[in-house]
């Protein structure tokens, strides 16, 4: 049960410095949406709207065709460390939002072993069925952020929010990982909306880009990516996966220079 | 020499591949490194050289004979006065007289600094309306109250349990509540987009997520629990450890006030290796890899 999501005109303010100015995007359900921008381009702010955790000054977004007014089960969210619980287990960690009032009624209505079942499905899934009574301090970063991931999708989320989650991760560990989201969100049918500074990583993810410009914060333009959702490795030395990743990076620096020249004539006039 | 060297080689490489637990020997660092580790018996014997030392410097002091015995009993003569302090001078009374202020005024402190600093470390308008009250009164020395506790209280257990109370419970309150501010964020936030209730993360996070920081604390304040209990009984009390030591002092006792201190000192030493034992066994994750 995926949803889609729609943003209009979506404005944020910190203190004096506008993060969002009107942002205006709409995604569809099962959608693989990447968001990609230098700094301060208000790309984590607007995911942490959409989870619920920060509240737009005006404007709407909305989930499906409820109006988004704070954090909700059916918006999943991973961080990009730090999120898991470390005094409980990996199982603990994945089946901590059964535990929850706000999950023992919904229309999922699972039973326990059918919990069991789908917390060890996913736990399969990610490749961690050996270490599931582990702590996470035992586990190394790529393994956290693997089980944030299962943890995330347990209540099987119609969106799944994910703020460079694999930020602090080294390159070898980052690529397996990518493979994991693309097939568990394909599996799983789960709208994903995904904020990376990797163009890389976005291209290889997303069906489509978003890229957003800093000061103020706003869509610069959207890209589709030309490949199926069934994509592997290959893709990555393709001529119009490099194509387009050589016009997104030139394109992420243009916004930047302009933005500097935007501060520069904010200081000299 | 070569082929050792290889060998060697070898082995090392193939110790790489397996998995971390059981680490192999490594070439030691030198012992005074920054920051470098012990192995756990060169711990125990250089804590041992450690006390000995002041020990044996006591023994040379009174073999030397330069300080009259009644400034500095020897060992012997505190040892003895310890064994008739049990026997027949009620050290029993006075150790468990000391024990239940402290555990009373303790445990009074902590029933009220818990749910209040839980509460203040979490929401900011309990912080506001908690911390610069509490500021204010943590600075004003808990010795300071003993005259106004015995006004108060009188001479009664109740004056004593209120000194410790007063030494102890601001400063926990806001250190437990630093321990609250500490749990990570992005903890509380992935609670609240897996449905949390405001209960419920206090509840099921940021107190699991605080609470081996609050089990330190507690094993901090716990040692100045101990600092007031003597202070207040040397006041005003004709029981307890402190008591027994400032009725020592009067009688020119000095093997007495001599025994009392080590007693203390055991007290502290058995009572904070026992939290850390605790902390051990009730937050077993902590360890790592």
């Amino acid at each position: 049960m995926s949803k889609g999501i729609l943003i209009e005109d979506l404005s944020k303010t910190f203190g004096a410095n506008l993060v969002l100015d009107d942002v205006s995007l709409s995604i569809a359900p099962g959608e693989f949406v990447t968001i990609v921008g230098a700094s301060g381009c208000g790309k984590s702010t607007l995911l942490r709207i959409l989870a619920g955790l920060e509240m737009a000054d005006s404007g709407v977004v909305a989930c499906g065709d409820k109006e988004i007014t704070g954090p909700g089960v059916e918006r999943a969210m991973v961080f990009q460390d730090y999120s898991l619980f470390p005094w409980l287990s990996v199982m603990g960690n994945v089946l901590f939002s059964r535990r929850l009032a706000a999950n023992a009624h919904d229309n999922l209505a699972l039973e326990r072993d059918a919990e069991e079942k789908r917390a060890a499905l996913l736990l399969s899934l990610i490749g961690l069925s050996k270490v599931k009574d582990a702590y996470p301090t035992q586990l190394s970063g790529g393994m956290r952020q693997r089980v944030a991931i299962a943890r995330a999708l347990m209540s099987k989320p119609a969106v799944l929010l994910m703020d460079e989650p694999f930020g602090a991760l080294d390159a070898q560990t980052r690529e397996v990982m990518q493979d994991l989201v693309l097939e568990v969100a394909r599996n799983e049918g789960t709208t994903v909306v995904f904020v990376t500074h990797d163009v890389e990583e976005a291209i290889y993810l997303g069906s489509r880009i978003v890229l957003m410009a800093p000061y103020p914060g706003r869509v610069d333009c959207i890209y589709d990516v030309p490949f199926s959702r069934n994509r592997d490795m290959s893709i990555r030395i393709a001529p119009t996966f490099l194509d387009l990743k050589r016009r997104i990076m030139n394109r992420v620096r243009d916004t930047v220079a302009n933005s500097f020249d935007g501060v520069d004539q904010a200081l000299t006039g | 020499m070569d082929a050792v060297a290889m060998k060697t080689e070898r082995i090392s490489s193939s110790s790489a591949e397996r998995p971390p637990p059981s680490r192999r020997r490594r070439r030691r660092a030198p012992l005074w490194s920054i920051r470098g580790q012990v192995a756990p018996h060169t711990y125990v014997i250089m804590a041992c050289v450690g006390i000995a030392v002041p020990f044996l410097a006591w023994v040379a002091v009174n073999a030397i004979g330069t300080v009259p015995r009644i400034f500095m009993p020897s060992p012997t003569d505190v040892a003895l006065r310890f064994v008739s302090w049990l026997s027949n001078e009620g050290f029993g009374a006075d150790f468990w007289t000391s024990v239940s202020r402290v555990s009373l005024g303790f445990l009074a402190s902590l029933a009220l600094a818990l749910p209040l600093g839980l509460l203040s470390g979490t929401f900011k308008p309990a912080e506001a309306l908690l911390e610069p009250a509490m500021d204010f009164v943590r600075y004003m020395p808990a010795v300071a109250f003993v005259p106004l506790m015995l006004l108060w209280c009188g001479v009664g257990e109740t004056s004593k349990i209120a000194v410790i109370f007063v030494g102890t419970f601001f400063q926990m309150l806001l250190m437990f509540a630093d321990d609250v501010r500490r749990v990570p964020m992005q903890q509380i936030e992935a609670a609240q987009t897996m449905g949390a209730t405001r209960r419920e993360i206090v509840y099921r996070v940021i107190f699991p997520s605080a609470a081996p920081a609050m089990l330190t604390t507690c094993r901090i304040t716990l040692g100045w629990a101990w600092t007031y209990l003597v202070v207040a009984e040397m006041v005003a009390a004709n029981s307890g450890l402190g008591y027994a030591i400032l009725k020592a002092q009067r009688f020119l006792q000095t093997d007495k006030i001599f025994a009392g201190l080590i007693v203390i000192g055991v007290i502290g030493l058995v009572q904070d290796q026992a939290l850390r034992g605790l902390h051990k066994v009730l937050f077993p994750y902590l360890k790592g890899r």
